[in-house]
């Protein structure tokens, strides 16, 4: 269908009015700008606020302990309780589907005092006591050495796993880390391994200022013996955990002796439930962007039918002669509608590649002024890409179909008689 | 080469209708140099047009080179058009963004003719009407004479059986018309079977065969001793 001839006869046929050909290209060109931009734009949105959710597995609900609210089983309202060691093991034992439970406990935080220190240098850091799961549910890239391992855990082994945050506080600029100790409340413990968050956004400052050191370690060390802070649970791939965690507070609730009903008595928080609101809302976003860009185009690709309606009237006499040298219908139609297609189609690509350039422009002043609230490395993906063509070629074959089928209406000897 | 018989033509403008050729019977041998005259209204472009099989007869037979026309879809017309019939114009009707050589090669890209030997064949009639050095020229370049050579060039190009000139001079003056008579003469010469509308007398004496048409009917039909363009260049 596109033989070279084919080519030049519409290559001709768009030069013979270059300003024209380039003011009918700019609707579609500025139409795919508009669509691809909004798209960008939207997913920029996205990855600013999604972003706030960080690495950690969206599946994944925490739950801490509260103060009871019904007195149960002779025991009072207000009674606090705590979860302990053995509640992981019977939460894994007894509940499907999980895929992680990580019990923690925490040393420190925001604003808090200094509680570290090295030699004469001091800091105020999170401690964090933890499972070797847990490197699965919050991503860390180990940037030295390693994280902590299950026979850190049994030998309950004084060693720390410092965040570059930590670093950057405590040690001189080259100095060996590993191997080394940093006194945490008074206790001593090996640097084994450092981190640093994955793709981490926003305060990137106050996640590496962390600290993680061996669960069971800390139990002993910082007097909570067998005593959990709360856990972080994982449902596996295909189940939301929004659908366990009833099952789970269940549970906790027999072992603990709190009534089924007191729903004051355990707090979490549902990552997966904020998560999939937050992500319907920008599906909602990327369908607008979607349907206001396709308008946009649509107005561009109207522009083409128009122009190819009068291109077509012009040409009624040309199409005459061509007809009269032995051009078959189907001849002329192909031709109209591959010029209105071959116009659709470039003017998309430039309109794609300016979008590309315009993004780039985007990320280029972003990474220089640093990071901008609820707004991050606006993208589009190849599959939006990939949709917009398709949408190009569709409509370009739609805005020729009509001047296509105008053009050969006429009889040849009327198209002749018109000058 | 063409017979026809009895042919009716009427065109309806609103309630009125015009009836144009009123039973037209009128043979033209293989190799004939046929001018076809009359008033303007005489029905004579009619007739053309339907000789060209871009309108269509109400009655009556039609056949060329022993194929009889009717009932044509537009797909098949454009393929007869194509191998049967060369049409020159009295305004060229040449593509103004083509150059020469692309004007000539058309009828025969339509054909399907590969690209490299429609341009051959193209070049070839270029050459026999004289405008080879002309080939990449576009029309506006090129003066009225030229561009109906040019136009002949492309009527030939598909080596028709019938060429068809509407007024082929009618825009050119005396000198030029005569040359491009000439050209007309020797493709003739050479057996190409032709027929022109005229209302210029010098040109249809120029012919072999004189039709004369009025309000639809032929009213005369005769021989003529053929004058030479050459006599007069």
């Amino acid at each position: 269908m596109f033989s070279r001839d084919r080519w030049e006869e519409i290559l001709e046929a768009l030069n013979a009015n270059k300003f024209r050909t380039f003011l009918t290209a700019f609707g579609v060109f500025w139409g795919i700008t508009i669509l691809v931009l909004l798209l960008a734009m939207t997913n920029g949105l996205k990855n600013g606020v999604m972003s706030d959710f960080g690495d950690f597995a969206t599946n994944s609900m925490f739950m801490w302990t509260q103060s009871t609210s019904k007195p149960y089983k002779g025991l009072p309202k207000g009674r606090s309780f705590s979860y302990k060691i053995d509640d992981v093991a019977a939460i894994k034992a007894q509940i499907p589907n999980l895929k992680y439970v990580s019990p923690r406990n925490q040393l420190g935080g925001f604003n808090g005092a200094n509680n570290v220190t090295r030699g004469t240098k001091t800091g105020a850091f999170e401690i964090y006591g933890d499972y070797p799961e847990y490197i699965n549910q919050q991503p860390l890239d180990i940037l030295q050495g390693r994280f902590i391992s299950y026979s850190d855990i049994n030998a309950k082994r004084k060693i720390c796993v410092i965040g570059t945050g930590v670093v950057n506080g405590l040690y001189d600029k080259g100095e060996e880390i590993l191997g080394t100790y940093v006194k945490v409340n008074g206790v001593n413990f090996l640097v084994v391994g450092t981190f640093k968050m994955s793709n981490s956004q926003g305060d990137e400052e106050q996640d590496a200022s962390t600290i993680y050191i061996p669960f069971t370690t800390f139990g002993q060390a910082f007097n909570r013996g067998e005593n959990v802070g709360w856990m972080a649970v994982t449902a596996v791939d295909g189940v939301t955990i929004t659908s366990l965690k009833q099952q789970v507070f269940n549970l906790m609730k027999s072992r603990h002796k709190v009534d089924p009903t007191d729903d004051r008595a355990i707090g979490h928080f549902d990552l997966s439930e904020q998560f999939e609101r937050v992500s319907g809302l920008f599906s909602i976003l990327s369908f607008v962007g979607y349907f206001v860009g396709a308008l946009v185009l649509m107005s561009g690709i109207i522009g083409i039918s128009n122009i190819m309606l009068i291109v077509v009237k012009e040409r009624t006499k040309e199409i005459g002669v061509r007809r009269a040298l032995g051009a078959s219908p189907w001849a002329i139609k192909s031709q109209i509608l591959q010029e209105s297609l071959i116009l659709t189609i470039l003017s998309g690509m430039v309109g794609i590649s300016f979008a590309a350039f315009v993004i780039w422009v985007m990320n280029t002043i972003l990474d220089n002024v640093g990071p901008v609230d609820n707004f991050a490395n606006p993208s589009v993906s190849m599959q939006v890409i990939f949709t917009a063509l398709i949408i190009l070629i569709v409509s370009g074959v739609l805005a020729g179909l009509i001047p296509a089928n105008s053009a050969t209406k006429m009889k040849p000897v009327d198209a002749l008689r018109i000058d | 080469m063409i017979q026809i018989k009895d042919l009716h033509k009427s065109y309806h403008m609103g309630s009125n209708s015009l009836h144009v050729l009123k039973g037209i019977n009128f043979d033209v041998k293989e190799g004939e140099l046929v001018s076809i005259m009359g008033s303007s209204g005489s029905g004579k472009s009619t007739l053309l047009n339907i000789l060209g099989m871009l309108d269509e007869a109400d009655e009556g037979q039609y056949i060329l080179d022993n194929v009889p026309i009717k009932n044509l879809n537009e797909k098949i017309a454009a393929k007869y058009r194509n191998e049967f019939l060369g049409f020159i114009f009295q305004s060229f009707n040449l593509i103004n963004y083509k150059s020469a050589l692309d004007n000539v090669s058309m009828p025969l890209y339509y054909k399907g003719v590969k690209r490299k030997e429609r341009t051959e064949r193209a070049m070839h009639y270029l050459e026999k009407v004289g405008l080879a050095q002309w080939s990449h020229h576009l029309p506006s370049e090129l003066s009225g004479g030229q561009k109906q050579r040019v136009a002949i060039a492309r009527a030939l190009a598909s080596d028709p059986k019938v060429l068809l000139a509407d007024e082929p001079t009618g825009a050119l003056d005396t000198k030029t018309s005569y040359e491009v008579m000439e050209l007309i003469q020797g493709i003739n010469d050479e057996g190409k079977t032709i027929l022109i509308v005229t209302h210029e007398d010098d040109i249809a004496h120029m012919t072999k065969r004189i039709v004369n048409l009025k309000d639809g009917l032929i009213i005369d039909d005769s021989p003529v001793e053929q004058i030479r363009a050459s006599a007069h260049v």
